[in-house]
């Protein structure tokens, strides 16, 4: 127990990295998730700006990175990381692939979050001669947004589970931890920590998802 | 107002190519209610949707207002579209805005002030009858109110022109009457072009001016609701009237019509306007020795005119039911005279 206690600073410094490391990942992925959703809805077939060049570009790439996994994807992309933020270890190193892992997974949850808004509201608007933008923005994004929540919730907690194999580069986290302590030195105790942990850290963030979808949909 | 012109739609479904309008012409006037009624996949839809350039022909030409639709930008058709409202048989509503927020948003989309939106979708609730729900959500309404909530979002625009796809078949009838009514309503107040398209007569009886009949891509018939009606020529048109006026007689009944004299028929009687209230089979019996016989009879009042259906059984001597034909073609509307197969069921 008293060795444990000792550890607390270990476990609120990993905590505390597997939060950074979600935190920016998330934050940077969103940016660029959400418009390539748009984009692969958009340029669909009858949408609002039909080119199949872009789709099948953009569906392609997406495929790609999704079907590797994020082990490989990290050492893949070394060269890269290091353009990027200069290193390829420690916390920066892994939330560069960390972002380039998530951002496709998050546009293709868009796509569906945003296919669920009805074709015919969307013609609606645009039979009364609203814009392109303005139907992205105020009636595509609005109208998904019970979706959009849930679908960056997923996302958060994919991403969770991507940073434990951080720790291979040096970023720390509560994973890493978990691997080093429970793996490695077949330490039971702290594994269990860590595992129950980031249990209570994914129990919650669904929750709190699956509550913000309702509320937003109850108000639909 | 609307002069649809030779527009011919063509789709490519894999590798078949389907042609939903082969040449269709169409000419709405202003303040008129126009109606189009046909089977489903008859191309209704995609003729009131060439309208507002939904659906693009691939030939022919559409002018509406004096604008030629199909030369405008895509900057001009938007605000083109701002002037030809629609609404939708499923309503097409936010689901995520109230019913104010529903009506209010195209409004602030053309960066109308605050204070007159709220101006101008208060007096749209209160027209529509909704002024108590402006802060219900769609999923809180009728099937009814939805569509009323489409109703006034399509005027908040202040359109020349109002298209209904379909807008209340999927509404129970009571609700169709009011929505009806409303659409009937707005017409009157605001002089506004309305073109629907539906699949039930009633409509096209209840509100309609005139009325096309479009089958297999092609409008078969057209003309005012009531010389339709009085008067249909083609077998689909007779088979969307029969819903209205169900003329048709049972066989057995037919079977057991007794002639008295030589000469027998069944005459179809449209009587119109004062003729549907004149006393004229009574006349008729008083003058003619023949013998009469109401196999079906009904009477509806289309925008105001009475119209009246009669099939007659009349029998006698050669030349007093010929006489009594003639009396009869000089006082009503049309006779004509049917074979029992084209009343028997």
């Amino acid at each position: 127990m008293e060795r444990l206690i000792e550890m607390i600073p270990l476990f609120t410094r990993s905590l505390e990295e597997t939060l950074i490391m979600v935190g920016v990942s998330l934050f940077v992925s969103t940016i660029i998730g959400i418009p390539l959703g748009v984009l692969l809805v958009i340029t669909q077939p009858n949408h609002l700006l039909p080119n199949k060049w872009i789709f099948h570009t953009l569906n392609v790439i997406i495929n790609i990175i999704r079907s590797l996994p994020f082990i490989i994807l990290m050492v893949a992309i070394i060269p890269f990381t290091e353009l990027i933020v200069g290193t390829s270890i420690g916390i920066e190193g892994a939330i560069v692939p960390l972002i380039v892992y998530t951002a496709p997974y998050i546009a293709r949850l868009m796509e569906t979050a945003l296919l669920e808004v009805d074709r015919g509201v969307i013609e609606a608007y645009q039979a009364m001669g609203a814009s392109r933008s303005q139907i992205i923005f105020r009636i595509m994004l609005r109208e998904a947004r019970p979706g959009i929540v849930l679908c960056l919730t997923i996302a958060t907690i994919g991403l969770i589970g991507a940073t434990a194999m951080a720790g291979a580069v040096g970023a720390g986290g509560l994973g890493d931890l978990a691997l080093r302590y429970g793996y490695q030195q077949w330490d039971v105790e702290v594994m269990l920590i860590t595992v129950v942990m980031l249990i209570i850290i994914v129990q919650v963030l669904q929750s709190l998802g699956n509550w913000a979808a309702k509320k937003l949909k109850k108000k639909a | 107002m609307i002069q649809l012109t030779d527009i011919r739609k063509t789709y490519t479904v894999g590798k078949k190519q389907v042609e939903a309008l082969k040449g269709v012409s169409l000419n709405v006037k202003k303040g008129e209610i126009f109606g189009v009624i046909g089977f489903s996949g008859a191309g209704k839809s995609t003729l009131l949707r060439t309208i507002n350039l939904l659906e693009k022909p691939s030939s022919g030409s559409v002018v509406v207002n004096g604008q030629d639709m199909l030369s405008l930008s895509e900057k001009e058709l938007r605000q083109a579209r701002k002037k030809i409202g629609i609404i939708f048989q499923h309503f097409n509503l936010l689901s995520s805005y109230n019913v104010f927020d529903n009506v209010a948003e195209i409004l602030r989309m053309n960066k109308v002030p605050k204070d007159e939106i709220k101006r101008k979708v208060e007096d749209l609730l209160r027209l529509v009858g909704l002024a108590d729900k402006a802060y219900h959500y769609p999923s809180q309404l009728s099937g009814g109110q939805k569509q009323r909530v489409g109703i006034a979002r399509a005027l908040a625009t202040d359109p020349e022109i109002l298209l209904c796809d379909e807008a209340t078949s999927a509404l129970d009838p009571q609700t169709t009457d009011s929505i009806l009514e409303l659409l009937l309503d707005i017409n009157r107040k605001f002089n506004l072009t309305i073109v629907l398209i539906t699949h039930e007569m009633q409509v096209i009886k209840k509100i309609c001016d005139r009325v096309a009949i479009m089958e297999n891509g092609v409008i078969i018939e057209e003309g005012t609701v009531l010389d339709i009606f009085s008067d249909p020529k083609q077998p689909t048109t007779r088979n969307f009237i029969k819903t209205i006026f169900d003329d048709e007689v049972p066989q057995e009944i037919l079977a057991g019509i007794k002639p008295v004299g030589p000469v027998s028929h069944i005459l179809r009687v449209a009587f119109r306007g004062d003729a549907a209230l004149d006393p004229v089979l009574g006349t008729l019996c008083s003058r003619y020795p023949v013998t009469t016989n109401i196999l079906y009879g009904s009477i509806t009042s289309i925008k105001g005119t009475a119209l009246g259906i009669l099939l007659l059984h009349i029998s006698g001597e050669e030349k007093a039911v010929e006489e009594s034909i003639n009396f009869l073609r000089n006082s009503v509307y049309k006779v004509d005279i049917v074979t029992r197969e084209e009343v028997a069921n």
